[in-house]
């Protein structure tokens, strides 16, 4: 198939897909506005997506919540909203949404090409469709993958913290079924001195997690946006590189 | 994850019974006459196109649909396949107010949910069921894929005769890689059991939490010490007595097929059979305490006659 030739011309399948998954249960208030930081991220191909806890009585519909859907919009990820008792579920099926996303996104720039501005494998007609989604998911089955958890734990997030440990290990569960690689680091915000402190640096599983996550929140203010651009920084570092080691050296999926 | 309520809006003013659905690509009509049923992804209708009824799964997340149209049309070339509903037509539709919906219709398969069936029918048919569904999912197996989604609301008895059949196959996954969707009741992931990669051993985990649904229809919540608790609740159901070594084992993955399993299934039924008609023999005359043992004698022995005789009609 053409697509998928281009594809790997791309050297997509050796690439990393990169998100920073945020969890929080309300509105920035401090620092710059984390919907235009979620787009910088975006442009540096850092994918970011948002989730949004409801407390118990929460209307899907308010307003401090609308921010939840702006940032993963302008992040080109996934948001959802959801009451902590369902959690795990959303933050798996969040994640994998965003992937299959991301990598529905390229294969649209490839058909572009092919087929002229504006078309996309929508407007093919549903067996050309099918193979191509085929691809879709092979690629979200085998590319490497980098999350960057971005918790929040001001002050309302007390009740909560354990739910959201409980949740991403069993993101951690999920992901590694997968043929491909993962790598997770767990930041909380807002931080003691900083604008966020570090819980997990880059590590494959998540599994070891139930004794360092925090059990206290760390103070009254939100600063989202600041948050989001720290953890962005963390994806170009060091440490990373090393963890994932090519047998040949492939251009990463942000150069598609 | 449910849609959000809006999105379900959505669709309900879109698709409502009565309107006539026809297909961007391939031009056939669907008459909409009620609402079936709804998942993850979308909404499931009674339609009728030239005279006959199907069953039309609608949504605006196209790409999901792509993804459970594919996986129809792989199982449909399973040799045999008896497993899910066959596909009958993948298209488009433009809602009048200019949305893009993806549609596809698959045979309507008219039966009754695996709980309520066992629950009015009675206990000869749980032997039945199990055996059936071991068969299916061995072939399932064989032929590459996992099933993935496994629970008792996937599951339809039709009748004449009495077959369990599986709807709803947006979990089934090729083997080796992870489970596309799951239910947390019955995923060994969640109970501490187990991976989320694709393995016969993950439908046997969720085979078994299929019969334990169907004696705790209000299901349970996990508990500190998971295995323990489940083999607790395995052991408190007097009906599944006779199987309780067989379900322990495919919750701690010591099955790798289907037909491991299977076999040692039959052979319980087949020497519980047995040591009831010995103690027949020697008792003459049933006592109180033997009754349990007839019970399952007859269960047994029923089990056995429906099995080959749906084995027959296949």
């Amino acid at each position: 198939m053409m697509v998928l030739k281009s594809w790997e011309v791309v050297g997509l399948k050796k690439g990393t897909l990169k998100q920073i998954l945020l969890i929080t249960d309300g509105c920035s208030n401090k620092g710059e506005d984390p919907v235009a930081v979620a787009s910088i991220a975006q442009q540096q191909g850092i994918t970011v997506n948002v989730i949004g806890i409801l407390d118990d009585g929460h209307a899907e519909q308010d307003e401090s919540l609308q921010e939840v859907e702006d940032i993963a919009l302008s992040g080109g990820g996934v948001s959802q909203l959801v009451y902590k008792q369902s959690l795990s579920q959303t933050v798996q099926s969040v994640t994998k949404q965003a992937m299959t996303q991301t990598m529905q996104g390229f294969v649209n720039k490839e058909l572009e090409q092919i087929l002229g501005k504006g078309q996309s494998m929508e407007d093919l007609e549903p067996e050309k469709r099918g193979e191509i989604m085929e691809v879709v998911e092979d690629m979200g089955e085998t590319c490497d993958l980098e999350v960057l958890v971005l918790v929040d734990t001001s002050a309302s997030m007390y009740d909560k913290l354990p739910t959201v440990k409980e949740a991403l290990m069993d993101l951690s569960i999920s992901l590694n079924a997968r043929i491909g690689r993962n790598r997770f680091a767990i930041y909380r915000f807002p931080g003691k001195r900083k604008q966020m402190d570090r819980i997990l640096e880059w590590s494959p599983a998540l599994d070891s997690i139930s004794s360092i996550f925090p059990k206290l929140t760390s103070g009254g203010v939100t600063p989202t946006g600041p948050a989001i651009r720290e953890a962005m920084y963390q994806f170009g570092k060091k440490s990373l590189r090393r963890g994932f080691k090519y047998e040949d050296e492939q251009p990463g999926m942000e150069e598609a | 994850m449910k849609m959000n309520s809006q999105e379900w809006k959505k669709l309900d003013i879109d698709v409502r019974p009565g309107i006539k659905l026809r297909g961007k690509w391939h031009g056939k009509t669907y008459l909409i006459q009620r609402k079936l049923g709804a998942g993850a992804i979308g909404v499931v209708y009674l339609c009728v196109c030239n005279g006959k009824q199907a069953a039309l799964k609608i949504s605006d997340k196209r790409s999901s649909m792509t993804v459970e149209v594919n996986v129809l049309k792989s199982l449909a070339k399973v040799q045999g396949n008896r497993l899910g509903p066959s596909l009958l037509d993948v298209d488009d539709w433009v809602s009048p107010q200019g949305i893009c919906y993806s549609f596809y219709v698959m045979e309507y398969l008219h039966g009754e949910p695996l709980i309520s069936y066992v629950q009015r029918r009675g206990q000869a048919w749980v032997g039945v069921f199990m055996l059936q569904l071991l068969d299916a999912l061995q072939e399932l197996h064989q032929n590459g894929w996992v099933f993935g989604d496994l629970k008792a609301d996937n599951l339809l008895v039709v009748s004449s005769p009495p077959k369990v059949r599986w709807v709803d196959v947006g979990g089934t996954t090729q083997i080796g890689r992870s489970i596309k969707e799951y239910t947390e009741f019955y995923d060994r992931g969640y109970w501490g059991l187990g991976t989320r990669k694709a393995e016969a051993s993950y439908d046997l985990f969720a085979f078994t939490m299929v019969f334990l649904h169907v004696y705790y229809p209000n299901q349970f919540a996990k508990e500190s010490s998971p295995q323990k608790q489940l083999f607790r609740k395995i052991d408190s159901v007097k009906e599944l007595a006779p199987y309780r070594m067989v379900l322990k084992k495919a919750l701690v993955g010591n099955y790798h097929t289907s037909k491991q399993m299977k076999n040692d299934l039959l052979k319980i039924i087949y020497t519980t059979e047995r040591k009831n008609m010995r103690a027949h023999q020697q008792h003459g005359q049933q006592t109180n305490s033997s009754s349990l043992f007839i019970d399952i004698g007859g269960i047994s022995a029923l089990a056995i006659i429906y099995y080959a005789v749906s084995l027959l009609f296949q």
